[in-house]
């Protein structure tokens, strides 16, 4: 026992000494109430549609989201768009197929089994439209950063105009979220750049978070089965432990060691 | 094997018996004389069983779907992510099992050195046993290169990068390796076949260790030979069984709540993004189960010096049966070893905890301390320690300080019963 306490210590001792080194440069983001965080965490439909809204009117114009298919929009733990929705959706863009039976490459409405339509042909493509920079592509991005949901919302944010004494390139921006401050992408926000299907009053703060959960969900599109299945494992497993727990006693009471 | 007495009571079983023992085996496995008084540190062996099965059956799924290409692999993994059927599980487990795998190697490693495992009859087992850990490492390093992306790429520069210190012949050697001038696509394809192969190969060690192992049977917490088995020991069915299953089950609670609920903390942001050989990321980190001996590396100051202290830290393992002078295995027996262990375990927290800081100034410092006492742990505490140590009176049995043991042992029996609970 007196062994476990001390390797207990050494661990809290050791994990405390992580977090406060990270800590030491870490910058502080802005916090706001995640609805798929926790046991239960699921996603916020109806901010689900807004964020895509806003990644259709925004962001999509320079940032692509390969992995996506329109059908995914429409899909369950999804912004669960209806079928119909979904389809009208697709259709709204245009896709090369092809080649058709004449050798030829065509341009048809998208379907719901198409991939989200990137906005440039390839990277070089959309470097040589932005300054040289990648915009990149937003499918996985949330996990790609360290400090996921609450860095994107921060920056999407962050910018202000740059402190007295730091000059910035053309087409270079001041966020005092982005790392080393200087970024190439343009504050994408204002107010009321999106003007809300359901209504909703769309200031920064607001399409920040409908976006970043929306970009939360595009990362990890099975996180709702996930939390679910992981709570009916974890009691699954809790309740066997304690019967197994309980065998072990009964076996080990035909003998006098204690387990 | 032990000797058996058993013959199947079936007419069938004792004719394929015969041929092939395989019911001895299972006899065998099920009656194996196991010490009554093991704690739950000895749990681990078969909680790494279950983690090689669940590396192994979680990796087969996987590598149906997998596609080891320069190109595609990393599409391969986002295509496993949200279309394949329960693929984010499937890939999840695997990707956390092979932290929980090392989380439990390790205890088992810290259970032998503090138990005096690997002293004799037993240093087969423990050399075994650290092959198994080489070829772990090498299997997860490979594994963790698979999904391409930035910390995949450039940890596999970085770490094949280091056979360029051997002299001579170390740049070829890198080309070798890499089956070309840079990590690239014959990389992927020759680690993912390794990757694959790995695992079996561990599986055959893993029956050697157990074989191994039945030959003398286990150690135990008090670290004395079995004296009378009828009444220090337990068949391993179904005591041994039971008690396994119920630690494995804790281990496996732990285990679903990072798959489940944080599945990507224990892995790189970095590694989302796909490999890209035009930028480098600011800091390259291996995975957190390497950063002790990544700290190693980085302490010293030439490359090859750093390779060589790195391997050595490893393979000093390997002598450790010759390097313990003490005739005594159990720390609970050795005051003076007791301090030095724990020591020893702070000093490896301390070394994986400076592998993930950068390379420079009080973290180098604290880093090349480390790595020194590491050292010296190893080639001057120990031996010495085996001579110059008063140790505690040993029990004569197992059963003694379990049950209340002799009047003549009273100052072993009050130090161990309160060890014993551990």
């Amino acid at each position: 026992m007196r062994n476990s306490f001390k390797l207990l210590t050494f661990l809290l001792i050791y994990s405390f000494g992580i977090n406060f080194s990270f800590s030491a440069d870490k910058i502080e983001y802005l916090q706001t109430d995640w609805s798929f965080k926790g046991l239960f965490g699921k996603f916020d439909r109806s901010a689900l549609q807004r964020g895509y809204q806003v990644y259709t009117e925004v962001c999509s114009s320079c940032h692509s989201m390969k992995y996506l298919s329109y059908r995914n929009l429409a899909e369950k733990g999804g912004p669960e768009f209806s079928e119909a929705q979904a389809k009208a959706i697709a259709a709204s863009f245009d896709v090369t197929d092809g080649p058709n039976s004449d050798g030829d490459m065509f341009t048809r409405p998208g379907k719901l089994s198409d991939k989200f339509v990137m906005p440039y042909a390839n990277v070089k493509a959309a470097q040589a439209a932005n300054g040289g920079a990648y915009p990149p592509d937003m499918s996985v991005l949330v996990k790609a950063r360290k400090g996921g949901v609450d860095y994107i919302y921060s920056l999407l944010q962050g910018y202000e105009d740059p402190p007295i004494g730091i000059t910035l390139d053309d087409g270079v921006y001041y966020n005092k979220f982005m790392y080393g401050n200087k970024i190439k992408m343009s504050n994408p926000l204002s107010d009321g750049i999106v003007e809300y299907v359901d209504g909703t009053n769309a200031t920064i703060e607001q399409m920040s978070k409908d976006v970043t959960t929306f970009l939360m969900w595009a990362a990890e599109p099975h996180l709702e089965s996930r939390h679910k299945m992981g709570f009916k494992a974890i009691l699954y497993l809790i309740i066997l432990t304690i019967l197994v727990y309980f065998s072990m006693k009964k076996i080990w009471s035909r003998i006098e060691t204690k387990v | 094997m032990s000797d058996h007495n058993y013959t199947p009571s079936s007419k069938f079983g004792k004719w394929f018996n015969d041929r092939l023992p395989l019911l001895s085996l299972a006899n065998h496995l099920t009656d194996y004389p196991t010490p009554k008084n093991l704690n739950y540190w000895w749990t681990f062996g078969g909680i790494l069983t279950f983690c090689l099965i669940t590396q192994i059956v979680t990796g087969l799924v996987l590598a149906m779907h997998y596609i080891a290409h320069a190109d595609m692999a990393f599409d391969s993994v986002e295509h496993i992510m949200r279309d394949v059927n329960y693929g984010w599980l499937i890939r999840y487990i695997h990707a956390n099992g092979a932290s929980m795998f090392f989380l439990a190697v390790y205890i088992h490693i810290f259970r032998s050195l503090f138990y005096g495992s690997y002293k004799a009859p037993r240093e087969i087992i423990w050399i075994i046993g650290i092959i198994i850990y080489l070829l772990m490492m090498a299997a997860a390093f490979m594994g963790y290169v698979l999904p391409w992306g930035q910390m995949s790429f450039w940890g596999a520069t970085v770490i094949t990068n280091l056979f360029s210190a051997i002299p001579l012949v170390g740049e070829g050697i890198v080309t070798w390796l890499w089956g070309g001038y840079s990590v690239d696509n014959p990389t992927l394809t020759r680690f993912f076949t390794l990757h694959y192969l790995i695992p079996f190969l561990i599986l055959g060690l893993v029956v050697l260790h157990i074989w191994a192992l039945h030959v003398p049977g286990n150690n135990n917490p008090v670290g004395i030979d079995i004296q009378k088995p009828s009444k220090d020991t337990v068949p391993f069915h179904p005591y041994i069984v039971i008690k396994d299953g119920f630690a494995l089950l804790m281990f496996m609670i732990v285990f679903a709540f990072f798959v489940f609920y944080t599945p990507n903390i224990l892995g790189h942001a970095d590694n989302y993004i796909e490999a890209d050989p035009l930028v480098t990321p600011a800091h390259i980190v291996p995975e957190w189960y390497l950063l002790p001996f990544y700290a190693i590396l980085r302490s010293v100051p030439d490359k090859l010096l750093g390779v060589v202290a790195m391997l050595s830290a490893i393979f000093i393992l390997a002598a450790l049966p010759w390097l313990d002078t003490s005739k005594i295995r159990s720390a609970v027996f050795r005051p003076l070893y007791r301090q030095f262990y724990w020591i020893l375990v702070a000093d490896v927290l301390i070394l994986g905890y400076v592998g993930a800081m950068p390379a420079e100034g009080l973290y180098l410092l604290v880093a090349r301390v480390a790595t020194a006492y590491y050292f010296i742990h190893f080639l001057i505490i120990l031996p010495v320690l085996g001579y110059k140590e008063k140790t505690l009176p040993v029990p004569l049995s197992i059963t003694e300080p379990v049950l209340g043991g002799s009047p003549n042992l009273a100052g072993a029996r009050i130090k161990s019963k309160k060890d014993l609970k551990i």
